[in-house]
């Protein structure tokens, strides 16, 4: 393991690495934490979506009249109420965003794109009469053949979802709409020279379904516009600028006329990143005059709102018999959902990221099909082509008899390591996450028949972007920090932790909160692993401010020169010829005389971050089969990761089990299930099976801490990188179990014992086990 | 139709509301009596965010009626401190960070104290199938079973 990082040396580090009680922790506990659906004001209007029963289909009219007529109907939006927007990628916060298709998300216009597709919402006073209204909404449609499947829709007979869709990125140019939205290419060196020198060569196609984020939090929004124009949004999700730059775009409002408050967050996994509600709400409010709030039904939130891409990818790669990886290929076709935008992209650069190797290609597709769009989930992409990645790299060290870790590790990315994706890599824990699984006695222990050992590797880039924070010093010494950047799991601890640190003063007195669009500026959202890391680093800036006015104030108090103070261990304190002259003072002396040395005390954290630093992680994972049914059960898994520095080590040990668990739920048992009629047929938790506590072991989480030197305590985003391993190391740890390997997700009951019994395996005299460890078993 | 007037007990409060038939029981203590700690994840009891009990007897509110607890007792999480302190389990919680987003916290607490006012002596297994009525798609449940068993030892001891 690397050396810890030494700080500044004016820093006092006591809290950051500890584990404290988070500040939000009592209100959470209690009941008395309010999320989306917990904010009401005095006569506020309830609203409903009325959704399209159609997986495509023309929208021929839509007469709200008889909706509009009925007592208690406030209000009806359809298409009419927001302009359209042209096709073109335009900045939002951070993000380049299609406008074209995110107006036509949120309602549809010419078609209906996917069964549940909103298509007009009211407001009525009650929750019955909003019901009642969507009943008297007459839409007629011009039902279209439509299509679910990423490689049908790719297909020249494919029904067509977009007119205007032309595929990008193609020599020569496509002059014929598809449902292909883009066509990529990654790669370096020669893959034909790399497979001419390989020994070992491993081709495989593997399908992935699409998965929702599943967050227990279904979205919600309440919307107050006044006479005036201005509004007023309090909602649901991991970015409020982000909804602020949505609504103002899409409703024709200036920014400055939108405040938007982000309540308590209830998961969101990359899911609440997007707008689905509160442009609704807004324009609702605006046309009632009244408060409109609005909440997502679980089934609501399965049809309509962004589960990630399903997938079809082909891996190929080679290696010589030494175990050395010399060539790697993969096509990847991910579905968008209804408008172009998955995380092919990414999927694309991280598919081979953890591995030093000298020939790689990879091309991607973008491609639309007759289903929700998707919307970001945890490391967006990265888990479907890496899961197809790992899969064949264990395949190859099981061929050359070499074990699994170590065949890893022969190819591990390291610093310097040119990235498939183009960079290269600074210091980078992948070849310490495998040391530390490798020396775990789990990786030892012996299994029995039917059950199989598992390894996989996973990266994510993570990010940083634009962020801002205030910390202010009170009258009587305490701190108050106010972050733009929702709190989705102990972001609010690990600020506080390292302002106290900062500032030298308790981390009691430290009060983080997340501050409205109005009351802080410009934040981009949670997301992509960044805001411990971007958040940590504003808070620096932000206390250094002080630190070095607090120096001048006491410099000038002293009457002694700016040179001769120095803020130590939470006190300005005189140095040199100046030691004589004063005492120390501490944060909470320098509040007492804050008017007398030039008022107020604050500083403001305005940066854009950079130099995130990348985490690699590696699973392992232990699991029985049952041969009679088909059902995989997780008996024993570890995690370990490179979290650069843990600032708050339980909500990093937090990140790695959560994504852990909802890598099982993909592995095993997630997915969309669809009928020849184009609809969703299991949009709740009962049909749509996620893990439950009885599903899963401990998870024993290893927090490797491999500086980043880009930020002043080290720190590497967390969030991402564990939900890309678990795939491939259950899929891996089957095959060792069964001695087949499944490339289709989920590995559930039923596709296990058909496998097994088309195998004749399913009896459990048959079975035979491995530890898919030590070379030769 | 004319709504129904309902007395009923909530943490040892007496209330009087009055709901539409088809009011669930977590409307009412959601619209009606402002007490939003319990949480609609699902409205089909399959989360258990809305996880109250009705007589001392675990239940999804979601699942229940608002006329049907007229002269019953229901405990929600609002009712589970006492004062300033808080119960073992809220504290146990805490400590172990056995919450990430906290949606799920007030259902997991709830159905946590009506397992262990039943038995004090859990195992693992019992606490994972006890709990598995509440979903959790945050922590991976590690955390929240460790808290609960720390918190049986703890309750034990007191």
């Amino acid at each position: 393991m690397a050396p810890t990082l030494t700080t500044d040396s004016e820093v006092g580090q006591t809290f950051v690495g500890t584990r404290t009680v988070r500040p939000d922790g009592a209100d959470k506990v209690t009941g008395r934490a309010r999320f989306g659906a917990d904010f009401n004001l005095p006569g506020q209007l309830i609203g409903r979506v009325l959704r399209s029963p159609h997986p495509h289909a023309r929208i021929i009219s839509i007469d709200t009249s008889r909706a509009e007529a009925l007592a208690g109907v406030k209000a009806v939006v359809t298409r009419d109420d927001f302009p359209d927007q042209s096709s073109e990628f335009v900045p939002a916060g951070e993000m380049m965003m299609n406008y074209k298709d995110v107006v036509r998300n949120v309602l549809a216009r010419e078609k209906v794109l996917y069964e549940g597709h909103a298509v007009a919402a009211v407001a009525a006073t009650s929750v019955a009469i909003a019901k009642r209204a969507l009943k008297l909404i007459d839409v007629k449609y011009e039902v279209l053949p439509h299509v679910i499947d990423v490689v049908e829709a790719m297909r020249p007979d494919a029904p067509v979802l977009h007119d205007d869709l032309f595929t990008a990125g193609v020599e020569p140019k496509a002059t014929t709409p598809s449902n292909i939205a883009k066509r990529i290419e990654i790669g370096h060196g020669d893959i034909e020279a790399g497979f001419a020198k390989a020994d070992v060569i491993v081709e495989r196609e593997f399908k992935t379904q699409p998965v929702h984020q599943g967050y227990i939090e279904p979205h919600a929004a309440l919307a107050s516009v006044s006479e005036d124009g201005s509004a007023e949004v309090w909602c649901t999700t991991q970015g409020h600028f982000i909804v602020r730059a949505h609504c103002a775009r899409l409703l024709g409002m200036d920014i400055g006329q939108l405040r938007v408050t982000a309540s308590e967050i209830g998961g969101g996994f990359g899911g609440k990143t997007v707008v689905y509600l509160e442009p609704l709400a807004v324009a609702l409010s605006k046309k009632a005059k009244r408060p409109v709030k609005m909440v997502m039904s679980r089934e609501e939130v399965f049809r309509a709102s962004g589960p990630t891409s399903g997938a079809t990818v082909r891996v190929k790669m080679g290696a010589t018999k030494e175990g050395k990886i010399v060539a790697a290929f993969a096509e990847l076709k991910y579905q968008a959902g209804a408008f172009q935008g998955s995380p092919v992209q990414p999927g694309v650069m991280c598919a081979y990221a953890p591995y030093d190797i000298e020939n790689v290609k990879v091309i991607g597709y973008d491609v639309v099909s007759n289903r929700p769009k998707v919307a970001a989930y945890r490391a967006p992409g990265a888990p479907i082509s890496e899961f197809a990645v790992e899969s064949v790299v264990d395949e190859i060290a099981k061929k050359l008899e070499i074990d699994p870790v170590e065949f890893r590790l022969q190819n591990a990315a390291r610093e310097g390591t040119k990235a498939a994706y183009g960079p290269k890599f600074g210091p980078i824990g992948l070849t310490d996450t495998l040391h530390a699984v490798e020396k775990t006695n789990h990786y030892t222990t012996p299994l029995d028949p039917w059950q199989g050992r598992g390894v996989a590797s996973g990266f994510w880039f993570n990010i940083g972007g634009e962020t801002c924070c205030s910390l202010t010093v009170n009258e009587d010494g305490t701190v108050s920090l106010m972050a733009g950047t929702p709190d989705i799991g102990g972001l609010r601890a690990s600020l506080a932790m390292v302002a106290a640190d900062e500032m030298g003063v308790p981390y009691e007195k430290v009060r983080p909160i997340i501050g409205d669009t109005g009351s802080v500026g410009f934040n981009f959202l949670t997301g992509g692993s960044r805001s411990t890391f971007s958040g940590t680093m504003a808070v620096v800036e932000a206390a250094r401010q002080i630190k070095a006015d607090l120096c001048r104030r006491a410099a000038k108090l002293w009457e002694v020169p700016v040179e001769q103070v120095q803020f130590e261990n939470g006190s300005v304190k005189p140095i040199g010829e100046a030691a004589e002259k004063a005492k120390p003072m501490t944060v909470a002396d320098m509040a007492k005389v804050a008017g007398k040395t030039g008022g107020p005390i604050g500083g403001y954290g305005r940066i854009n971050a950079q130099g995130a630093g990348p985490s690699f992680g590696t699973h392992l994972v232990d699991l029985q089969v049952d041969p009679e049914t088909g059902r995989v059960t997780i008996l024993r898994y570890t995690v370990a990761q490179d979290a650069g520095k843990a600032v708050h080590p339980s909500y990093v040990e937090g990140q790695y089990q959560g994504g852990a668990a909802q890598g099982v739920g993909w592995a095993l048992n997630e997915e969309y299930i669809y009928g020849p009629d184009g609809k969703m047929q299991n949009a709740g938790f009962l049909d749509y099976r996620m893990p439950v506590a009885s599903d899963l072991p401990m998870i024993d989480a290893i927090v490797v801490e491999v500086p980043n030197p880009r930020h002043p305590y080290g720190v590497r985003g967390v969030g991402e990188t564990p939900i890309v391993p678990p795939m491939a190391a259950i899929a891996n740890a089957i095959e060792n179990a069964t001695g087949v390997r499944f490339t289709e997700l989920p590995m559930s009951p039923p596709k296990v014992l058909k496998a097994l019994k088309e195998r004749g395996l399913n009896k459990p005299a048959n079975g035979k086990g491995t530890n898919g460890g030590p070379a030769g078993h | 139709m004319a709504k129904h007037h309902v007395a009923a007990t909530v943490n040892g409060d007496e209330v009087e509301f009055l709901c539409e038939t088809e009011d669930t029981l977590l409307d009412v203590l959601r619209d009606t009596l402002h007490l939003t700690g319990s949480k609609e994840g699902c409205s089909s009891g399959d989360c258990g965010a809305c996880s109250v009990t009705l007589d001392g007897r675990l239940v999804c509110s979601c699942l229940v009626l608002g006329c049907e607890v007229g002269g019953r007792r229901v405990e929600t999480i609002e009712g589970m401190a006492s004062g300033d302190t808080l119960h073992p389990l809220q504290q146990k919680f805490l400590e172990h960070a056995a919450l990430q987003c906290g949606i799920c916290t007030p259902g997991f607490l709830v159905a946590s104290r009506a397992l262990l006012e039943r038995q004090t002596h859990p195992t693992e297994t019992e606490v994972r199938y006890w709990l598995a009525g509440n979903l959790c798609r945050c922590t991976g449940y590690d955390k929240i079973i460790k808290a609960v068993m720390d918190a049986a030892v703890e309750m034990r001891r007191s």
